[in-house]
């Protein structure tokens, strides 16, 4: 029998998504307006985050009520806890895509320092997570959510990789450094947005199979636990 | 369109015990108001104020204003019946005219209003049993006696025939106590559907579905009115410490 309170959970289904949907493009066009040196795009990804804020807020206040009034069970109760969990992570990735805006602001001041290879690619990869993590919540794909993990390395990697080579242009000339740092800074934020987006798929396992595999030891290539597999 | 009830110092009685003190409360309409608290908190003889059944007990007495649509039901010159007409109710055992048919159950308040004409008749019936949510389950069997129906059927009978009057307010007095977690779901859902026409007022001692279908609750406790606000309210963040004790469950 279909109950009114399904309805609520689908309208807080579709503010997340909407939420979601905000911040893929904030991420894209925060690194747009560093790779195209366009301030004034900065300054309208910077804006846009209260959008997500105040989508944070409000589905915070929609699962507390739904909490409270409808006493939810089993898929529905995951449901509610995992939904006020990822609006948290998706408003972290917005703040994260506004500090790299106010980096591309400060950037886009001086001459570029060299061509953004890496930064972009760290961008596409990250952007992918988020939006692989977010179809796997919507077609509940414990699978699809699974494989967002291991994609996190070669993020991981990319940082350092920026890390090493603006090392070496730091020490040949200290002129470059406040350059060097920013962009240093810019590829750790595209870190903490694959990470938060690892976050979300973590929390989709647990929504679809109810096994909550955060902060446990899994095997990075196929984002599984560790040892034999049992035949699956 | 259905009215408000506004009730203004309410204060009742059975014999010299003093059951309910001083209550000042506003019922909204097209909504449902639910009334919580524990055991002997005055709840129910509170609703039974409202339509004038709590008087009908012997020794018992009720004093004060209740205003439905600007009209005091306990003015002077005030004829209890027609006050029962608009304000109907459904009670914690369902209670269908064992020796009725579904059909004779529902058309009872019409029979006794004095409305013979069996088109009309006919036509309220099947009104008020799609409006319970019924009409699907008993429409080939209407000459069936209403006793022969699930527990829950029997219930929505119950409200069928309470709403074929046409009321302005339906009461509900632990609608549910009586019936399983499907049938209760079922009523819960008729009452969203039903509140869009109707003042609802439920008084239940199971809090989640206070929580579940109300916008407003009122939480008695020895007789008195503790706190009455919005149910996303009082059960996130009540105002009064005795609310929040009985919501927590800290006591009884």
């Amino acid at each position: 029998m279909p109950r009114h309170f399904h309805e609520e959970l689908d309208q807080v289904k579709e503010k997340l998504l909407k939420q979601g949907s905000l911040v893929e493009t904030m991420v894209e066009r925060a690194v747009a307006s560093l790779v195209d040196r366009d301030s004034r795009l900065a300054e309208e990804v910077i804006a846009s985050d209260q959008k997500v804020d105040t989508l944070d807020i409000e589905i915070d206040e929609d699962c507390l009520r739904l909490l409270a009034l409808q006493q939810p069970a089993a898929k529905d109760l995951r449901f509610i806890t995992t939904a006020m969990k990822i609006t948290t992570d998706l408003e972290r990735m917005a703040d994260q895509a506004v500090n790299i805006c106010q980096r591309a602001i400060d950037l886009n001041e001086e001459p570029q320092l060299k061509p953004y290879i890496d930064i972009p690619i760290m961008s596409q990869l990250a952007q992918k997570m988020l939006r692989d993590s977010l179809d796997a919540f919507v077609r509940r794909d414990a699978e699809l959510a699974r494989q967002v993990i291991p994609a996190d390395n070669k993020v991981d990697a990319l940082k350092n990789q920026v890390f090493r080579e603006l090392l070496t242009f730091m020490m040949e000339d200290p002129r470059t450094i406040p350059r060097a740092i920013r962009l240093i800074l810019v590829s750790r934020h595209l870190e903490r947005i694959a990470d938060h987006a690892t976050n979300i798929a973590e929390m989709v396992v647990f929504l679809v199979e109810g096994k909550d595999i955060r902060h446990a030891p899994y095997d990075k290539e196929t984002g599984r636990p560790p040892g034999p597999s049992n035949g699956r | 369109m259905a009215d408000g009830i506004i009730v203004k110092q309410l204060n009742a009685w059975f014999g010299s015990l003093h059951v309910l003190r001083g209550i000042d409360l506003t019922i909204a309409p097209e909504a449902v108001t639910a009334i919580i608290g524990p055991s002997g908190c005055g709840k129910s003889t509170f609703i039974r104020c409202l339509n004038r059944m709590h008087e009908v007990v012997l020794g018992a007495r009720a004093q004060g204003q209740i205003l439905l649509n600007g009209e005091d039901l306990y003015g002077p010159g005030v004829d209890p019946v027609q006050v029962r007409r608009r304000i109907g109710m459904v009670f914690q055992k369902p209670n269908p005219f064992p020796t009725m048919s579904v059909f004779d159950n529902v058309a009872a308040g019409l029979r006794l209003d004095g409305v013979r004409n069996f088109a009309l008749l006919d036509e309220a019936v099947e009104r008020a049993l799609h409006q319970a949510a019924l009409w699907d389950e008993v429409r080939d069997q209407l000459d069936k006696s209403g006793a022969s129906l699930s527990g829950g059927q029997q219930q929505r009978l119950c409200i069928a025939r309470a709403l074929a009057v046409r009321p302005e307010v339906l009461l509900m007095d632990e609608p549910c106590s009586a019936l399983d977690p499907i049938a209760t779901a079922e009523i819960e859902e008729l009452m969203v559907e039903l509140k869009k026409d109707l003042t609802i007022v439920i008084v239940t001692h199971n809090m989640q579905q206070a929580a579940r279908v109300s916008e407003t609750t009122g939480f008695f406790l020895l007789g008195e009115l503790v706190e009455c606000d919005k149910t996303s309210r009082i059960f996130t963040n009540p105002h009064d410490r005795r609310t929040e004790d009985y919501i927590t469950g800290r006591f009884g």
